[in-house]
């Protein structure tokens, strides 16, 4: 098993037609992934590859029966297409767009509740079933089929941490980037309550940065309902005050939101949290082993 | 995106939020002017620089007479001022805010966030103005009062009214109030700020609410529909390596270490940057190349790092996913070549086709020190510094 994707996941790809949602398209399709529409306004009636563009979503859903969506347009349109998706029946959308206006993102938040439909991202990598399915940025080959949840608020660091445990022959279940910005749809809990859920994840990890306090978040929810164990690195610790560090949400202001307070709500709650970033592997391979014996 | 108090109140004034009468004076016989205008009564005159704590340090001060601003003016446009948010290094005053003084009966705060595990704006006050707003609500949080704002209706009438009510406000100034606390959170969204704040916020001695402080900072993401707050962006208050980086697409943060870094993602680049730390020493900076990092990119990145005089070895931290590694190492080798390296370089790159990649590195001649995982690229960056302070 895994949580969101899987091998009957269809996908609708917005923003075909450019070089980015081909590029990935590509990508995705060549790992294995049923890619079976794509939306472009205006590019209604044109293949890419075989697969046909549509020009709204409902037409590309309702036709060829895709449940996800995935979203490379650009960040002034980003925000209409997440909420378009979000009104043509898919039930998980995916926006890898970087650069989506704080303000329109509250707006989207909101508009997605009322629908129930679940969003990964924005700026992110995207998600990866391995073996199954992938609606992802990320290179297939680093992972392997396994027993390891993995959530991240970052890209590469992520694939880091993902090949540390495939080169020990530890293989994920899903990997997750839930995304860089201030405001994003699928947050570490509501992963780590999906994960809990999943009786292949035998274990979690998570890769906080500083900024906001969904890790600290995560922790409480970890102390109170979460039975797997739990691998964490957050990153950001020589990061000065206030200064945004890349991703938009890793910003450390007015004293909150630093990496010391998280790693202590998160070593409370019985989370290994190791200090550095190459340890990662080893701590998941022991916190496997200890667990099975 | 930050901005001076003056541009601020500005925006404040299109917004209905009543300020002081006044104006921006880049010399001093400007600001004599501008005193001249204001008439009677004290002046007082601030420093325009962004950065906080200017009172504390001597960056606003009080004068009677034209001739008297003038003299202060004189004292303060092109010192460096030195307070506790600019560093030791202290920040050039270039303009003064030249505004009437005011007869102060209360002080409050007012200000507005986005709360991101509620996702809303939230509309914070409290009767201790003049205060940090963190500071109250770490040791009187019940002194600040919160309205969490739903985006689709916006802020609404009762809101203000509890909160008005809350901080202890006459009945009689309520409408005033309306039009300061719903402007300040018009000003928010309609100009898509992560922050609008006015501390203090006071009440005078004529009942009257006027905006004595004005603080906002912007959401780089949406500048590209605001042209008007784009403009108003000083080059002055930022770092000249942080400026030149951003020329050449790169994101860049000058620190104060040794080891300058650079990676492709931020994530990544943080992480590299406490694996640096955990060596015993400091890095450099941050600096994210992107996940394309091209040669173009690499070596812009190393004309960037070089230019730091500070930096006594450079860690290359790439992991190639989609990304091919031997295009990678050609990549910098061809800006290794291009730019004259004079202290050493450490560089571990991981991911698709690494063995092609680090082949290259090793017969390419050049002075490279190549690291294979990151526990041992941490090692090899503490050898290199063994070797450079011996």
């Amino acid at each position: 098993m895994s949580i969101l994707i899987d091998g009957s996941t269809r996908v609708v790809i917005q923003g075909i037609t450019g070089k980015e949602g081909q590029f990935h398209m590509r990508q995705m399709v060549e790992y294995g992934t049923r890619v079976v529409s794509g939306v472009t306004p205006g590019k209604g009636g044109q293949r890419v590859d075989g697969i046909p563009v549509f020009n709204t979503v409902r037409e590309a859903v309702g036709m060829m029966g895709a449940t996800v969506s995935a979203i490379f347009v650009p960040p002034a349109f980003a925000a209409d297409a997440i909420m378009e998706a979000a009104d043509s029946g898919v039930s998980l959308i995916v926006c890898f767009t970087e650069g989506i206006p704080t303000l329109d993102m509250l707006t989207v938040s909101h508009y997605l509740k009322k629908k129930g439909v679940r969003l990964i991202g924005p700026n992110t990598p995207g998600i990866i079933s391995p073996g199954k399915c992938k609606v992802g940025l990320m290179a297939g080959y680093i992972h392997q089929e396994g027993s390891v949840g993995v959530i991240s608020r970052s890209g590469t660091l992520t694939y880091e941490m993902v090949y540390q445990l495939t080169k020990r022959g530890i293989g994920q279940s899903t990997c997750v980037g839930i995304g860089g910005d201030q405001i994003i749809g699928l947050s570490f809990v509501d992963l780590l309550e999906l994960f809990e859920g999943d009786s292949d994840t035998e274990a979690v990890v998570l890769i906080g940065e500083i900024g906001g306090t969904a890790e600290e978040e995560a922790a409480e929810f970890i102390r109170k309902s979460l039975t797997k164990p739990v691998v964490a690195f957050i990153g950001g610790r020589t990061a000065p005050s206030g200064r945004r560090m890349g991703h938009a949400g890793a910003i450390i202001s007015g004293g909150r939101g630093t990496a010391v307070e998280k790693i202590r709500s998160l070593d409370e709650a019985g989370v290994r949290v190791v200090e550095n970033p190459a340890d990662v592997g080893e701590e998941v391979a022991r916190a496997l082993r200890e667990k099975r014996e | 995106m930050k901005i001076h108090e003056y541009q601020a109140k500005e925006i404040f004034r299109q917004f209905g939020i009543p300020v002081p009468r006044g104006g921006v004076a880049g010399t001093p016989g400007e600001a004599r002017e501008i005193a001249r205008q204001i008439g009677e009564g004290k002046i007082v005159l601030k420093a325009q620089i962004h950065a906080g704590g200017r009172g504390k340090a001597g960056g606003i001060k009080l004068a009677s007479s034209p001739e008297e601003v003038e003299a202060v003016a004189e004292e303060m446009i092109g010192m460096r001022l030195v307070t506790a948010q600019t560093g030791p290094e202290g920040q050039e005053v270039r303009k003064v805010l030249v505004e009437e003084g005011m007869g102060i009966e209360k002080e409050f705060y007012l200000g507005v966030v986005v709360d991101r595990t509620r996702v809303c704006p939230v509309l914070m006050a409290s009767d201790q103005g003049g205060v940090e707003i963190e500071m109250i609500a770490s040791e009187n949080p019940e002194r600040v009062h919160m309205e969490y704002v739903d985006p689709s209706v916006g802020l609404r009438p009762f809101q203000v009214s509890r909160l008005a009510f809350g901080l202890g406000l006459d009945a009689a100034v309520m409408g005033k109030a309306r039009s300061a606390f719903g402007g300040l959170y018009r000003a928010f969204w309609e100009k898509d700020c992560l922050l609008a704040e006015i501390n203090p916020l006071v009440l005078t001695e004529g009942k009257e609410l006027v905006a004595l402080d004005a603080k906002m900072n912007f959401d780089d993401s949406a500048l590209y529909r605001h042209g008007d707050i784009s403009a108003m962006r000083d080059p002055f208050e930022e770092d000249p390596l942080e400026v030149e980086a951003s020329r050449y697409n790169l994101n860049y943060i000058k620190l104060n270490g040794s080891v300058g870094c650079m990676v492709n993602g931020a994530g990544m680049a943080m992480a590299t940057m406490d694996l640096i730390k955990l060596t015993g020493a400091e890095p450099a900076n941050f600096l994210d190349l992107g996940g394309g990092a091209s040669a173009e990119m690499v070596k812009n990145g190393f004309k960037i790092l070089l230019a730091d005089k500070n930096v006594r070895a450079i860690l290359i931290n790439i992991f190639g996913g989609i990304l091919r590694c031997d295009t990678l190492a050609n990549g910098v080798m061809e800006a290794s070549r291009e730019v004259e390296l004079d202290v050493p370089v450490i560089i571990r790159l991981e991911g698709t086709n690494v063995e092609e990649g680090r082949r290259l590195l090793d017969q390419s001649g050049l002075d490279l020190i190549v690291a294979t995982d990151l526990k041992d690229t941490g090692e090899r960056v503490m050898e290199v510094l063994k070797r450079t302070s011996s």
